[in-house]
């Protein structure tokens, strides 16, 4: 260990992040969502949508809602009401539901049992196709390779237009990235349903879509076999359909996804209950699906300063850790975010940078920690923000990052040119091929700056933990504890899409995920 | 005044400048002497070609360096000079206490489908840019940031509710020119909706607008980037409060 962290004050951080968590997984066990319904429905393989574009699971969970609410889940009325209609198409039940032809119940007795039975045959054939993909990556990462150094360049690209994303995707990768990530059209985390199809259209990024999920898997599987290395695809399982895009990510074979516990909340408004329990269901797919989940601390660094911040970037680790192991994510999954923004006029700036850094990768030695670029103090001066990232790739060599997100010089200018991207790519792979195995001779003075400065981080994310314990993780996201944003539990977008669970309800995709018999 | 200007290398009067581009062709010889034609038809001449590079297949990067001997005119160019005062927060806050005798009171928000918050939230939270501090720490000011994504009716009836004396929306994405017809939008249904008398002022910010547009864009101000807080409350003090 390069910092000589108190084990004891570890191990009470984890305890606190336990105790502040605990509430929250309680109520995500005894509340669903609208999302989470769609989910389910999503597995038992219902696809399409109707004429204006509104999906099938969308027209069918609403018809549910309607008839008998939301508190028993739609399984059981909706294969209740299969078995009544002689039919085992739940797409044609859909379309019938939706035109008012079908009148849903809440079976009972013998009936509900039928239901149960056939409500988890279907959905375990759903589970049963994202474990064949799970298998199916993990062949061709024992054929073709995972890339030969660590961090992994992850690289981005949005253009809106899917079929503009493939040729640049596998451009990116030819250049030297093992990760694409497709940014998701502005906008899209506050849709209540996930659009269908290629799409062409997007705001500053492309849209999710299970389709698009495909035709770039496809073009990478393609790309990764002529390079001999397995190329990752990452998406966002965020926003309100959180849990329905982790499943349509397992089925397609994606390999990473945006995935934080509390970034909805807090940077687009959208209810905390909502977010919490959506958000347990995509992590207990994401875990099925062998997906490695990417958290978002990094957001919290672009609104407060990343020095008096410094320690909510840990406890929201600390936090995602916690939801991530309860849903049976392991800890090669955890790629847990932070962030390059100390302000550079700082004096000692890069040993703040290093202290934090530390810091995070020797409190999760086994996650694959996920090191985002300046962006804040990134301005018009390109020449400043090329040397900026030099030294955020510095850093993420010499502090054993696994997830490197490539630095643009032209941040906050343009969204990145061909030639932006080749210069942040030499950047990278002249760090990397300079002193790529720094990390080795890297050992902080003992006693030194930057162990001093990691253990006051550490106490003072002990210090915020305990508070937050005590006073209840709802309540501190209420204050604006985190990100200086307020966000009420009774606030926020989709709360209408919550309810709390009735006797007998029943959920096949929980039950399978669970493992429960 | 008419002072003449052209650009400086290193010697007065040199008119030295770099540039760097790509072109969709591959590396060779003939590609260096097509960056060397689009430099000279820029007014560039002589041109060095200092840098190629191939990039994938098919792109060569480009690094120019040269003179121009184009001439700039200081008396001739046109920028919006800030006309108001700029005040301290003491100054601001007594202003608004003595002359208004309320709160001034701000209703600030991203819209249309524009996620980004951190011009908005740098003007108005307490936190501010740069160690200049938002709004909300101006005692005087009464500050509702609705964050992101907020709709024009939807920002229309907050500000209405909240009595605004002026609407601060702020806009990054520029994709298609979003940044422009939310922007027309926003000042159209805030026209519709108050008698002129009553309209809050209306205020648009973001890194990549035209200080010169506000006509235009129906706003009674723009703030480019490196807008600060205290620029922003200087401003609203001297259009809001009378004087």
């Amino acid at each position: 260990m390069r910092l000589a962290l108190d084990p004891a004050l570890v191990g009470q951080a984890r305890d606190l992040a336990r105790r502040a968590g605990q509430p929250v997984v309680d109520l995500a066990r005894s509340h669903t969502t609208v999302a989470v319904e769609r989910t389910v429905l999503r597995l038992a393989g219902v696809t399409g949508a109707d004429p204006d574009g509104i999906p099938w699971v969308n027209r069918l969970v609403d018809a549910v809602v309607a008839d008998v609410g939301l508190g028993h889940g739609v399984a059981l009325p909706v294969w209740h009401a299969l078995r009544s209609s002689g039919t085992d198409d739940l797409t044609l039940l859909a379309q019938k539901a939706a035109a008012g032809s079908v009148r849903f119940d809440v079976p009972s007795g013998r009936a509900a049992s039928a239901a149960r039975t056939a409500a988890r045959r279907a959905t375990a054939a759903g589970i049963r196709r994202i474990d064949r993909r799970r298998r199916e990556r993990d062949r061709l990462v024992a054929r073709l390779g995972d890339p030969p150094q660590r961090p992994w360049i992850y690289l981005i690209v949005a253009t809106g237009d899917i079929y503009e994303d493939i040729p640049q995707a596998q451009a990116a990768a030819r250049a030297g990235a093992d990760v694409i990530a497709v940014i998701r059209s502005t906008g899209q985390s506050l849709l209540d349903y996930v659009p269908e199809g290629a799409t062409r259209e997007g705001y500053a990024g492309t849209y999710a879509t299970q389709e698009n999920f495909r035709l770039m898997r496809a073009a990478l599987d393609d790309v990764s076999r002529e390079l001999g290395r397995y190329v990752r695809l990452t998406n966002y399982a965020s926003g309100l359909c959180m849990p329905e895009i982790a499943a349509l990510a397992g089925l397609e074979r994606l390999d990473m996804m945006l995935n934080d516990s509390m970034y909805g909340i807090l940077f687009r408004d959208i209810n905390p209950v909502r977010t919490f329990v959506d958000q347990r269901l995509s992590r207990q797919i994401h875990a099925r699906a062998g997906i490695i989940i990417n958290t978002g601390e990094d957001n919290y660094l672009t609104t407060a300063d990343a020095v008096e911040a410094a320690h909510t970037v840990i406890v929201s680790q600390l936090l995602n850790e916690f939801f991530a192991h309860e849903a049976g994510l392991a800890d090669w999954q955890l790629g847990l975010g932070h962030a390059f923004e100390v302000n550079p006029d700082l004096p000692e700036s890069f040993r703040l940078e290093l202290a934090h850094a530390l810091l995070a990768r020797e409190l999760f030695p086994a996650a694959p920690l996920k090191w985002m670029p300046p962006t804040r103090h990134m301005t018009g001066d390109v020449f400043r923000g090329n040397l900026l990232d030099g030294f955020f790739n510095l850093a993420g060599v010499l502090t054993g990052q696994g997830i490197l997100l490539v630095g643009m010089m032209t941040e906050a200018v343009v969204t990145p040119w061909l030639s932006d991207r080749d210069i942040a790519l030499q950047n990278v792979r002249y760090v990397l091929g300079a002193c790529g195995g720094l990390a080795e001779d890297f050992a902080p003075a003992p006693g030194g700056f930057i162990q001093r400065r990691a253990s006051v981080v550490l106490g003072e994310a002990v210090e915020l933990l305990e508070r937050i314990a005590a006073e209840g993780l709802l309540d501190a996201i209420a204050d604006g504890t985190f990100g200086i944003m307020r966000r009420p539990a009774d606030g926020g977008r989709g709360l209408d899409g919550v309810a709390r669970h009735e006797d007998g309800y029943y959920n096949p995709a929980t039950e399978l995920l669970e493992g429960a018999s | 005044m008419s002072t003449v200007v052209r650009p400086y290398g290193d010697t007065t009067g040199d008119g030295m400048v770099q540039l760097s581009f790509t072109l969709p062709i591959p590396y060779d010889k003939r590609a260096e002497g097509a960056a060397q034609q689009l430099a000279h038809k820029m007014g560039v001449d002589p041109a060095m070609v200092v840098h190629a590079k191939p990039m994938g297949d098919g792109y060569t990067f480009f690094v120019v360096y040269g003179r121009v001997h184009h001439l700039v005119d200081l008396g001739q160019v046109e920028v919006v000079e800030r006309d108001f005062p700029l005040l301290g927060t003491k100054e601001i806050n007594g202003l608004i206490k003595r002359r208004l005798r309320r709160k001034l009171v701000v209703v600030g928000a991203c819209i249309g489908t524009d996620a980004h918050t951190v011009g908005i939230d740098a003007i108005l939270n307490v936190k501010g840019i740069a160690g200049d501090k938002g709004l909300e720490y101006y005692g005087e000011f009464e500050v509702h940031n609705l964050g992101a994504q907020v709709t024009v009716p939807a920002l229309v009836e907050r500000a209405r509710a909240a009595r605004a004396d002026a609407v601060l929306v702020s806009q990054v994405v520029t994709q298609r020119d979003a940044h422009l017809h939310n922007t027309k939008e926003m000042s159209a249904a805030f026209r519709e909706a108050f008698p002129k008398a009553l309209r809050p002022l209306l205020v648009a910010g973001g890194p990549r607008f035209d200080e010169r547009m506000a006509g235009e864009l129906g706003v009674d101000r723009i703030f480019g980037r490196r807008t600060t807080p205290r620029e922003v409350a200087s401003y609203l003090v001297h259009a809001v409060v009378p004087g």
